[in-house]
């Protein structure tokens, strides 16, 4: 412990400061590093001039369209999750005798993990699945059941292992609100309706925007289900497969490093697109409380 | 009462049943969809019928056998305990300073730890899996060690701020006063102090480093498969094998999880992830 004798707050500099080093540097080696030398990877590619790899992406039939393949699956998924586990965490926030259960019993398909889930739902949602044979058996739907391998099954995972996550994170944003504000308005008038429009929905509109990115991150990323689940030569052939057969598969670094900065890139709109709208959303109810 | 209130009371009713539906329909498929995999991998023959011809447990020494379990699930161990371990080394420190300091450059380091989160792990999986291939770390463990830590280590940085928000500055200073420097204050005051918040932010790692595929997939090399990316092999090749044997290995990967996301429910609870809950108003003194 040699640092004791900097005990005196004499220094102008903090030794505090130091216990943040060692984080900071293997981000940069093992984050950033790599990313900036896939970034300029991406600019050289195996031939034709820097920018080809992009030009090849944005031409090839099985290449660009992966973009809005995995949004159409991705956007639908994150609000439906998000959507969905507002009004539940909403509901959970009071302290009660189920407040512990309900929320285990909702978070254990954390653990199932994607792989798992895809297996489960090839078992179960498969056309001579439990699920098939039940509607059939009492006559519900009497079709043909087609849950896998297209594109209703991946969503349907993206749902399974995505919602528990935006329920726990938006449950903890929603208990670490003072209930106290929501009573005070409760003793000024305010039904719960509008508690939750004027007091808890613009506290939790960070927290929202906040968990809206990291539910579109995981739902963006698809891949174990898309290739599993769905159809990866057509309907789910999401971007990260197109990224993967690049790498492992035609062994074109360049391409794949390309395609993965697109999808980065990607992202960031999106990521931007929901921090513009909080603003938009956070201000809203303040200024319109004077009304 | 007059008759909007009885409307809005309907309708209150009519929006907390479908909440309730909603949640036991989803709850029940998932409890269903686990027990279908259960069923199978203890199923003799199973072609759509409701219960299988009869009862095996052949599948599950078959799936140990075939797909090398003890050998994954020794480098699942050793790749899931040292990530907890470094990213908790490097982790608590900085998320001590995170809590504790101003400087600048502070948003800027926010950021740096906040982005491995918002990035798909495909976007970064790549570019580090060929630099790791340049270095001839990818396929060893250890590439697979670095590449989980990724997330990991900002993963704890998130979870700790608060816990040491909410830990009393006073008491550094009293220890300060006392003669302690940085370190003797970090080792007998702090981690004491943190040990639940320690202990959380390791546990929920470690279930998710069990459960991250993508990272592990992109890195790994035949001799250092994690339980997750050799399920999802065996899920990938499904074709080759008997179905009921890959029911059997993701059985084995389910216990796993499920064993220690119990455990950390024992010591954790589940709301108290990103903010410290405030359960009871404060009565008035």
């Amino acid at each position: 412990m040699t640092t004791s004798n900097d005990s005196a707050p004499r220094a102008a500099f903090d030794p505090a400061l130091l216990l943040v080093v060692p984080a900071a540097a293997f981000m940069l080696l093992v984050f950033v590093y790599p990313f900036l030398n896939g970034l300029v990877d991406s600019f050289q590619p195996k031939e034709g001039g820097w920018l080809s790899n992009y030009a090849h992406f944005f031409t090839t039939d099985n290449l660009w369209p992966t973009i809005w393949t995995t949004l159409k699956l991705a956007l639908p998924a994150t609000l439906i999750n998000v959507g969905f586990a507002l009004p539940i965490a909403y509901k959970m926030r009071v302290k009660s005798r189920y407040q512990r259960w309900v929320t285990t019993i909702l978070v254990v398909p954390i653990t199932l993990g994607t792989v798992l889930i895809a297996e489960g739902m090839l078992t179960y949602f498969g056309p001579r699945g439990w699920l098939a044979q039940f509607l059939q058996f009492f006559h519900i739907y009497n079709g043909s059941i087609r849950l896998t391998h297209n594109y209703t099954g991946v969503l349907i995972s993206l749902v399974i292992s995505g919602f528990p996550f935006a329920f726990l994170l938006i449950l903890s944003y929603i208990t670490g609100i003072d209930p106290v504000l929501a009573r005070a308005a409760s003793t000024l008038g305010a039904d719960p309706k509008s508690q939750f429009r004027h007091i808890y929905l613009p506290l939790l509109a960070p927290g929202l925007a906040m968990c809206f990115c990291l539910a579109f991150v995981q739902a963006f990323s698809v891949f174990p289900s898309a290739v599993l689940l769905g159809s990866p030569a057509g309907p789910t052939r999401v971007i990260s497969i197109a990224a993967y057969e690049a790498a492992f598969e035609q062994y074109d670094y360049s391409l794949a490093s390309a395609i993965a900065m697109i999808m980065g890139f990607v992202q960031l709109i999106i990521v931007a697109a929901v921090l513009g709208l909080r603003n938009v959303f956070y201000r809203g109810p303040v200024s319109g409380g004077k009304g | 009462m007059n008759r909007s209130d009885t409307v809005n009371a309907w309708f209150d009713r009519a929006w907390r049943g479908l909440l309730l539906g909603l949640m036991t329909l989803f709850v029940v498929n998932i409890a269903f969809m686990i027990a279908a995999v259960a069923t199978s991998s203890f199923a003799k023959r199973w072609l759509g019928t409701w219960l299988p011809e009869g009862w095996t447990t052949t599948w599950y020494t078959a799936a140990w056998k075939e797909f090398q379990l003890d050998s994954v699930l020794l480098v699942t161990v050793q790749v899931v305990f040292a990530v907890v371990a470094l990213a908790l080394l490097i982790g608590v420190p900085a998320a001590y300073t995170l809590a504790r300091r101003e400087f600048p450059g502070k948003r800027m380091l926010m950021l740096l730890f906040l982005l491995p989160l918002m990035v798909p792990p495909i976007t970064y999986g790549i570019p580090l899996a060929t630099v790791l291939y340049k270095l001839q770390l990818a396929g060893t463990i250890y590439g697979v060690i670095l590449a989980n830590l990724i997330p990991a280590a900002p993963f704890v940085i998130l979870v700790m701020t608060p816990f040491i928000e909410q830990i009393d500055p006073n008491l550094e200073s009293a220890a300060r006063v006392f003669g302690a420097g940085t370190g003797r204050m970090f080792w007998h005051i702090l981690v004491p102090l943190l040990g639940p918040g320690i202990l959380a932010a390791s546990l929920l790692v470690l279930v998710r480093t069990i459960a991250l595929f993508e990272l592990t997939f992109l890195t790994a090399g035949p001799d250092s498969q994690t339980l997750v990316v050799a399920l999802y092999y065996a899920v990938f090749a499904a074709g080759v094998r008997a179905p009921q044997s890959v029911d059997a290995m993701a059985m084995v990967y389910m216990l796993v999880t499920l064993a220690w996301l119990l455990i950390a429910l024992r010591f954790v609870n589940p709301t108290q992830l990103v903010s410290r809950v405030k359960e009871h108003p404060q009565p008035a003194a």
